[in-house]
């Protein structure tokens, strides 16, 4: 029944048509602005259902390929042509249109949809300004829709941007006491990033963009299907030396090879974040409001997971390979940082930032694996992390509703005043810790066994940081629902309908992602078909 | 050197343009001087619309009746040469002459209704020099000889000191053209200075002449011909802002009445970058190919200032706290933007330098307009001129503010805008000649530039001003701010249109080069 639709069109754009019908509502009516938003939400979330029910992994989803021509912009050929003595058909500079799911991106686009649906009904907590918000939540979605359906080097880049303006504004506006500030510092970071990134795919797309096809059509293009065709063309013009002159020259030289890897590392790494870059998202954690965190440490992270492998590893696996020590360290690094660091936080929002980046150092060590396993450990265990802090921020965000405060020394004694939302808490803490039987022990094992064939010290020394996890969690998760109730919190309500709602369900798919992993170890199974190919060629070449 | 010819009644009609412009200046200051006081001037500022359309409706008369050059059979004229081909109609010139016609359209458009007596006793002035300034930019944009286009620029300069100066009872607006009088003079010395080195060396002064004659001056008087150039290129550096030669823009910005700041920032850098691709694709590109010194240095020296521009205007804007002040800047960084294609030189893959060009500097028209409108509106509003007068704009004018937000976005570079797209062609072109470095810092300051004019998105949407009243608004200016709005958008959505037909009319030889004399 999907066949006739342009499906990944529509799971894109419903959210921004949901923006623009928001625009129009009268401001006053918080309901009917709510009721839309949350339609336009779930409207693509069935979508990728139905999606994901008739995927096949062996034909990887090719049939919902969208691929059509976006821009193609004219460059003056006359000097070329003179050049070349006559014969230059056309000379053109194209950004297509081109939308496809896969394996890889297949889960990610579950946990988006699963994961915003959550956070626009926690969304019940902003106060102020709800039309603003909603269009921004709305644009946002698109955003990371598009992010994920994205083929095209620059569909993606505009996608990858679109994400950061309306963050910006949920950050700022919505947010904590020093909420512009970490709304400012959210931006530039990102936007750093940006830059880096598009500065590899400037690279990319001048070099193996480049092709002369029959009847002498000059093309630059930005499309991701042809760059991997020209990658591993021996006869493409990328791979050819000729010695590059300012004025003429396609060739992709090793070193800009590595220039164009090592900035796609950083632009996703700051994503991600990995270890040096990521004192932006422990503010975003702390300041945004929960709704807004659960998207942005639940999906945006997960963004610079899917870029690292997507680009990095697929267009460079070379280079990867030669550089899986040094992702490997900078894994373990993020994994004890962030660990050990959370194990000293006062405040439970920083120690679910610092968790958060000793989750996503687990991620890493599964890229840096490799090998298959890794790999859908790397994936698997982004889901898994994508739920699991969905539902613990959406807990915070419950919690703070009552208690004004999320530091861990004001709480205590919860379990008596609100037990069903504690247990809750109790779930998703023991989930982070990697508690076999739910979701996050899967991800980390996957990614641990993927590593361990390569490089055991490393993976052993990671191991650690599942230990420091038992402390953190366990230390936080007492302090907040055990001991005597304080006075003030006698009176205290538990969890509503609309806010429970959520939260079983996020706990029942992270129990379901526990006992029955194959839902989307399944999915992935081809996913990495073409890397791993290519990382063998390489080997045996 | 052929002998000079004489204009005849038949080629008025290659000149109407020029012609109404002149015709309406003149009229509208007789105009000023008969009608009674008690008359407002708003008539006479509306007068000057119609002078500019008319003008403009001639520019598109003649681009239609050139040739493209696509087909050989086809007989008519990529261009018209005139007086012995000083002047000439092409499509470089008729493309530039539609932005300067158009922006000072807007640009007079938006300042109806808001330019108060109070702050501008000669308000009439004020709209009737722009059609000189105007014409001097256009005849700037058509000159094939060194001579026109020197007379261009000095109508254009003497006519914006002028307009500078109109806040005649403001010590700031005093100060500022007194400033820009003294600097631009100067630099327009050292232009001149610099051209009569060209005419020495190579016995003429049109374009044609001197782009065959530097072959033999470059192998005997090198070091003269760099002082020629370097002098050309200090001056031009002065005229467009471009760092060091900066320092006098934020001074006159903020000494300006806003629609001559706009005008400032739009037609004067856009006529000033006329006046550069007509000199430097003329003598520096056709000197002997990849053997002078001097043409790879010429270069470079513009790519080091294009880089300087972008990084001092953008790091000079992030401390800027007055609005033109920091207008201005961003204006030094965006006229850095602006060189980028020049500077990275003509080369068989890169042949788009003026289409990567012009579509950045309309898109950077719209959007410098529709924020100098804003700024004139709350301006008028509070007389606050800092950035705090931003302060609670969301909610005294909500749909200001999003369309505020919109152009910030733009100047940002953020998708998906006019202002995105521009750059990503300009970053294109300096990737595709392996420019790498100049690619970074384009990157690389458009993310500083984030902060500063995400600066104001804080103050529109996150803080809150001191007046709650709805900001009142007047009409011209709000249309002028949604015109420049969807325009932005459409060139960030659908820039190909625009590209083709760029890429249609225009062609190298006959449009930029003016290899027949």
């Amino acid at each position: 029944m999907l066949d006739n639709l342009p499906v990944l069109s529509l799971i894109a754009f419903t959210p921004l048509i949901g923006a623009l019908i928001v625009l129009l509502l009268p401001g006053a009516r918080s309901n009917w602005l709510r009721a839309t938003a949350i339609i336009f939400t779930l409207i693509p979330l069935v979508l990728v259902l139905l999606l994901f029910a008739v995927y096949e992994p062996a034909t990887g989803g090719g049939v919902y390929t969208e691929h059509s021509t976006w821009l193609t912009i004219p460059l003056n050929k006359e000097v070329l042509d003179m050049k070349l003595q006559g014969g230059v058909a056309s000379f053109n500079l194209a950004f297509d249109y081109h939308l496809a799911v896969d394996g890889i991106s297949m889960p990610l686009l579950l946990l988006t949809g699963i994961v915003s649906t959550m956070s626009v009904l926690a969304s019940v907590h902003i106060r102020k300004r709800w039309k603003t918000y909603y269009v921004l939540f709305l644009l946002l979605l698109t955003g990371i829709y598009g992010v994920f359906l994205a083929r095209d080097l620059i569909l993606f880049f505009i996608f990858f941007e679109v994400t950061l303006i309306p963050m910006f504004f949920l950050i700022g506006i919505w947010g904590y006491y020093g909420r512009e500030k970490a709304a400012t510092r959210f931006l530039l970071y990102n936007g750093l990033g940006s830059a880096a990134m598009l500065i590899s795919f400037l690279i990319l797309i001048v070099t193996l963009g480049f092709s002369v096809s029959e009847g002498s059509n000059f093309l630059y293009s930005a499309n991701y299907d042809v760059l991997l065709g020209n990658l591993s063309d021996p006869n493409a013009l990328a791979n050819i030396d000729t010695g590059n002159s300012r004025y003429f020259g396609f060739f992709l030289s090793d070193n800009a090879r590595w220039g164009a890897f090592v900035l796609l590392l950083i632009a996703f790494g700051i994503k991600v974040p990995i270890f040096p870059f990521h004192t932006w998202m422990l503010r975003v954690h702390t300041e945004a409001p929960p709704a807004i965190v659960m998207i942005h440490s639940g999906i945006l992270l997960k963004m610079g997971v899917y870029g690292l492998i997507r680009f990095a590893a697929f267009l460079f696996p070379e280079q990867l390979q030669s550089w899986t020590t040094v992702l490997a360290v900078l894994g373990v690094i993020n994994i004890l940082y962030g660990a050990i660091l959370a194990c000293v936080q006062r405040e439970f929002k920083l120690v679910l930032a610092y968790s958060s980046i000793s989750h996503m150092g687990i991620v890493l060590l599964g890229i840096a694996s490799l090998e298959e396993v890794g790999l859908q450990g790397a994936i698997y265990q982004s889901v898994s992390h994508g739920l699991i802090s969905a539902l613990l921020f959406l807990i915070v965000g419950s919690i703070y509703e009552r208690t004004n405060s999320t530091n861990l020394s004001d709480l205590g004694g919860l379990a008596k005043a609100v037990p069903f939302m504690s247990g809750i808490l109790l779930i998703a803490g023991l989930a982070s810790l990697g508690l076999p039987g739910l979701s996050g022990f899967v991800g980390e094992f996957l990614s641990f066994l993927g590593l361990f064939g390569s490089m055991k010290i490393l993976t052993a020394i990671g191991v650690l940081g599942i230990l420091f996890a038992a402390v953190y969690v366990l230390r936080s998760i007492l302090s907040i629902t055990y001991g005597p109730l304080p006075e003030r919190f006698a009176e205290m309500k538990d969890a509503r309908f609309i806010e429970a709602l959520p939260m079983i369900t996020l706990a029942a798919l992270i129990v379901l992602l526990g006992v029955y992993p194959s839902i989307l170890t399944d999915l992935m199974q081809n996913g990495f078909n073409g890397l791993l190919e290519q990382i063998q060629t390489r080997m045996g070449g | 050197m052929e002998a000079l010819q004489t204009l005849s009644w038949s080629d008025t009609w290659y000149l109407a343009p020029e012609l109404v412009l002149s015709g309406f200046a003149i009229l509208l200051v007789i105009l000023d001087l008969l009608l009674p006081k008690r008359i407002n001037r708003n008539v006479i500022g509306w007068l000057t619309l119609v002078g500019l359309l008319v003008s403009a409706t001639f520019v598109v008369l003649l681009m239609l009746s050139l040739g493209d050059g696509t087909d050989p059979a086809d007989s008519t004229p990529e261009f018209y040469s005139l007086l012995g081909g000083s002047y000439r109609i092409d499509d470089f010139g008729n493309l530039l002459k539609l932005v300067f016609l158009g922006a000072s359209f807007f640009i007079v458009f938006s300042s109806l209704g808001t330019v108060r007596d109070t702050d501008v006793p000669v308000k009439a002035e004020l709209y009737y020099l722009v059609l000189p300034a105007a014409l001097g930019a256009m005849v700037m944009s058509s000159s094939g000889d060194l001579i026109t286009l020197f007379v261009g620029l000095e109508l254009l300069s003497i006519t914006t000191y002028i307009l500078v100066a109109t806040r005649k009872r403001n010590r700031l607006s005093s100060e500022a053209a007194f400033k820009y009088v003294v600097m631009g003079g100067v630099a327009s010395a050292f232009i001149l200075y610099g051209m009569s080195f060209l005419y020495g060396l190579t016995g003429g002064t049109n374009f044609a002449f001197i782009a065959q004659g530097l072959g033999s001056a470059i192998e005997n008087f090198e070091a003269l011909l760099y002082i020629c150039f370097f002098l050309m290129i200090a001056g031009f550096a002065v005229k467009l802002a471009l760092a060091p030669f900066h320092v006098w823009a934020a001074d006159v910005y903020q000494g300006a009445p806003t629609p001559v700041t706009a005008f400032l920032a739009v037609v004067a850098k856009g006529a000033a970058f006329a006046m550069l691709y007509r000199i430097f694709m003329n003598s520096a590109f056709l000197t002997p190919a990849d053997g002078s010194f001097l043409q790879k240095d010429v270069f470079i020296a513009l790519s080091v200032l294009a880089a300087a521009a972008m990084i001092v205007g953008t790091v000079g804007a992030l401390r800027q706290k007055n609005v033109k002040r920091l207008l201005a800047l961003s204006g030094v960084a965006n006229a850095g933007i602006l060189l980028t294609p020049l500077a990275i030189n003509l080369t068989e893959m890169h042949a788009s330098l003026f289409s990567e060009f012009i579509y950045f500097l309309i898109a950077y028209s719209f959007m410098n307009i529709g924020a100098f409108s804003v700024l004139t509106i709350l301006t008028r509003d509070s007389g606050n001129e800092s950035i705090s007068g931003f302060a609670g704009l969301y909610h005294r004018a909500p749909w200001t503010a999003v369309a505020m937000t919109i152009l910030l976005c733009s100047l940002a570079g953020l998708p998906v805008t006019g202002g995105f797209m521009g750059k990503l062609l300009i970053l294109f072109g300096t990737f595709q000649t392996h420019t790498y470095w100049l690619g970074a810092v384009i990157l690389v300051t458009t993310v500083i530039s984030y902060a500063v004019y995400f600066s104001f998105i804080r103050q529109m949407f996150m803080r809150s001003g001191t007046v709650d009243a709805k900001l009142k608004m007047s009409v011209p200016a709000t249309i002028t701010i949604w015109v420049c709005t969807i325009v932005t958008l459409v060139l960030g959505f659908m820039p190909v249109p625009l590209l083709e037909g760029i890429d249609h009319i225009f062609s190298i030889p006959a449009d930029l080069l003016v290899i027949q004399g």
